[in-house]
């Protein structure tokens, strides 16, 4: 995936980047919790883990995880604005990654985060139009009530 | 434009603290 330009891009425009080879140097996946191979940790500045996924992937798969990671450290920091923003961005941009059922469903609490009342609901009824199938709808559905 | 990747997990932490950027780990490397 780095080589893909959007990626490296992205990677280097969001993150600061660290190459674990865990053949020379396996102290870091012990620290981290990092038993198999490829996975790629997200830490917010400092340094706590905010989000992790597996295996290989194609490029806008990956691009999806690393944008739900970044608003996963946003939301985690109170920043709902722009954790709203990039869960947003994964909906727009990767509407047919697997991520993007997550992503509506945390663009939704982040809205709630933000005051809106009615995000909750409004987000149940939104996974009634999309994803339906997916684990997040589930998840939504309880709001269903909340509006 | 190539990824300038770092290899000392503190260091990075030390720059991502000063940056306020988060940190990604990439493990790639099988280990079997």
């Amino acid at each position: 995936m780095y080589p893909d330009e959007r990626v490296a891009n992205f990677v280097t425009e969001n993150f600061v980047p660290v190459r674990v080879d865990v053949r020379k140097n396996p102290a870091p996946m012990e620290r981290f919790g990092a038993f198999w191979t490829p996975i790629v940790v997200i830490l917010d500045p400092l340094g706590t883990e905010r989000y992790r996924f597996e295996g290989y992937l194609p490029v806008t798969d990956f691009l999806a995880h690393l944008t739900l990671g970044l608003g996963q450290v946003a939301f985690a920091s109170g920043r709902f604005e722009e954790a709203e923003r990039r869960f947003n961005e994964v909906v727009d941009k990767y509407p047919e990654s697997e991520q993007a059922a997550e992503a509506l469903y945390w663009r939704g609490v982040a809205r709630y985060k933000k005051g809106d009342t009615a995000a909750l609901g409004d987000t149940a009824a939104e996974f009634t139009r999309r994803y339906q199938t997916s684990s997040w709808a589930k998840k939504a559905s309880v709001w269903k009530k909340a509006s | 434009m190539a990824i300038e990747w770092r290899t000392d997990v503190d260091a990075a932490l030390a720059e991502a603290r000063e940056k306020r950027k988060p940190v990604l780990l990439d493990f790639s490397a099988a280990p079997f």
